[in-house]
């Protein structure tokens, strides 16, 4: 009898501390309401959706009123060998691009770096980031003001050195490379400058005793710019990591087109094939078949790079 | 003795500098070129494009394909109007719950800060994905062909939010809140009063991100709307004429044109500088906030 009051005392001291801190929370929780309604409607809601993986789905009867198939869908994208060559191409594409942009935008940075004259820096930063600035459907029509094979620039050109034309649009072998060279134009601009960021945060004191002890400027870069954007690379890559599965829809889908099946094999990412199986086909069952397995993999993709970087090195995790 | 050390590293030093200018010039121009040949090709007379191909300065100078876009009909206007509209509205009412929420989440007296937080952070690392997304606005709220379906999901994001977090968090020291806090001010006054004054260069960056977030949506557009909405958003519009030549054709039909007299290519051209010419003409006044932006927001959950 006497526990069973205590606990109940407990419980009540308990309920009071936890009303007492609602009312202190009371004001900001209502200036909070605006966001968590937006994210519970329209991230949280639609996440039990994905059952619609596991279902034939009929549009009027609804995501849980269509009937239920159980692993068929899964099923279905894994033995037509789809799901191996999105999984392939997305994985391939991201890395890719992970590699080539850190590669470029730390060059960028550190070459503006050694560049002391500051209107060149400025004049360039501003020109560098001019593509980040438009849309990827206009990064649509240039690529085919380059490459399309009746007037593009690139035919031209070839044509002026007495060069047989190219198929581009037909031809994909030559896609990847299309496709991370334009990745590199319209980000490369953006992410140098993160990094040139950092480098104007260095350290200016190691800086002159290098100087002073007379290391040379490659000396200088190997030793001392390079190793103090470790941090800020580390960072950004962890970031990708977990976004590793997801494509960046806008530019495939503008650059190749949603019909050109030619190119498919070497250019179809998890994005650009759900899109279509949905829109073009109306394959909801298919659709959120492959969007599952995306989601899933990401997920524990994150949380197990997370959950490494905590153990190795405590300071870069995420979270 | 600076001077001698200087002059010791200026061999490997000299090298680099005129890779660097090199290199970083081929880059700059390489960004730059695509504009101009857009701008020049979009007053070259249709038939020497297609014929002869891209020159850095139009052979024949034409404004032929603005006045077929401009003349007639007035679906380019009514596409502006609805961008304009998108833009402003979405990024003033997002803008303003980002900061809001922003300003909230920072503060160390509010007890569940961390709980909230989490809530936003996870909806960066999982997703129902598309289809569900795609099936709640149409079939469970119908917005499809309605154009809060553009104006709705890009209102707020986590990353902004966070970043506006890091922003007040780094520039007003709480000392200012609890001031007013002192005062009696309510959170949501001190929030109006104290803090929006106080985070501008914030404001401006984040609002600049999601202003041409919306300037340069297309996807939404493309997903929720269909062709029996009469004025689309310019991306979605400078996309179906890209894409569709029968489009371009129904479009310009009624404006007592031949079919075969039409100008495709230079009328794609023009419309990608009618709807890019905004964003380029701001470009100057806007760049310096975006390039602070990008230095500030270190994203960290």
């Amino acid at each position: 009898m006497k526990s069973k009051g205590e606990s109940i005392a407990v419980k009540k001291k308990g309920f009071n501390a936890w009303k007492t801190s609602l009312r202190k929370d009371r004001a900001f929780l209502i200036m909070c309401i605006p966001t968590i309604l937006y994210f519970l409607i329209l991230a949280y809601l639609p996440m039990p959706g994905i059952y619609v993986a596991f279902t034939n789905f009929n549009y009027d009867k609804g995501i849980f009123g269509s009937a239920f198939v159980g692993l068929d869908n899964l099923k279905f994208i894994t033995m037509s060998g789809k799901l191996g060559v999105l999984l392939r191409n997305t994985v391939f594409y991201n890395l890719a691009f992970l590699i080539t942009s850190h590669l470029i935008q730390i060059t960028i940075a550190v070459l503006l770096n050694e560049i002391r004259n500051k209107k060149f820096q400025k004049l360039s930063q501003s020109l560098l980031i001019l593509p980040n600035f438009i849309s990827y459907v206009l990064v649509g029509l240039f690529s085919f003001a380059i490459f399309n094979s009746t007037n593009g620039i690139l035919n031209s050109i070839l044509m002026g050195f007495g060069q047989a034309g190219t198929q581009v649009y037909s031809n994909p072998e030559v896609w990847p490379f299309i496709l991370v060279i334009v990745n590199l134009w319209k980000g490369a601009g953006y992410g140098s400058i993160v990094y040139f960021a950092a480098l104007t945060g260095m350290d200016h004191e190691v800086l002159e005793a290098a100087q002073v002890d007379g290391a040379s400027t490659i000396q200088r870069i190997r030793y001392i710019t390079l190793p103090s954007l470790k941090p800020t690379l580390i960072i950004l890559v962890l970031l990708s990591i977990g976004g590793i599965l997801r494509g960046n829809f806008d530019l495939f889908y503008n650059m190749v087109g949603s019909s050109n099946v030619l190119l498919h094999n070497s250019t179809d990412v998890l994005e650009t094939y759900v899109f279509r199986a949905m829109t073009n086909n109306f394959q909801f069952s298919t659709a959120a078949a492959v969007s599952f397995v995306q989601s899933i993999f990401g997920f524990v993709l994150v949380m197990t790079t997370n959950a490494i970087v905590k153990k190795v090195e405590p300071d870069y995790a995420l979270f | 003795m600076m001077n001698k050390n200087k002059k010791k590293d200026d061999l490997s030093g000299r090298i680099i500098r005129t890779i660097g200018y090199v290199f970083i010039s081929f880059l700059a121009l390489s960004c730059l070129l695509p504009f101009v040949i857009m701008v020049s090709a979009s007053f070259e007379n249709e038939k020497i494009l297609v014929r002869e191909g891209y020159h850095l300065f139009p052979k024949e100078f034409t404004m032929y394909a603005y006045e077929v876009i401009l003349g007639g009909n007035n679906e380019i206007i009514g596409s502006y109007i609805v961008t304009i509209l998108l833009t402003v509205i979405g990024t003033g009412l997002g803008l303003f719950i980002t900061a809001m929420t922003g300003y909230v989440l920072q503060r160390p007296d509010f007890l569940r800060r961390n709980k909230v937080s989490l809530f936003l952070f996870f909806t960066t690392l999982f997703s129902g994905g598309l289809v569900p997304f795609y099936l709640l606005m149409t079939r469970y709220l119908h917005l499809k062909n309605n154009y809060l379906a553009i104006l709705i999901p890009s209102l707020i994001s986590a990353w902004n939010i966070i970043m506006m977090k890091n922003f007040i968090r780094n520039a007003i020291p709480h000392s200012v809140s609890e001031a007013a806090n002192i005062d009696g001010a309510s959170p949501f006054v001190t929030f109006l009063k104290v803090i929006i004054p106080m985070s501008k260069p914030a404001l401006a960056t984040i609002g600049l991100f999601i202003g041409l977030g919306y300037w340069n949506e297309w996807y939404n557009s493309m997903l929720f709307l269909d062709s029996s909405v009469q004025f689309r958003p310019l991306q979605l519009l400078l996309y179906n004429l890209i894409n569709r030549a029968e489009y371009l054709k129904n479009s310009m039909a009624g404006k007592n044109i031949l079919t075969q007299d039409l100008p495709l290519e230079t009328v794609k051209l023009a419309t990608a500088v009618l709807a890019t010419g905004p964003i380029i003409l701001a470009y100057p006044m806007v760049q310096k906030y975006f390039i602070s932006g990008i230095t500030v927001g270190a994203v960290k959950g």
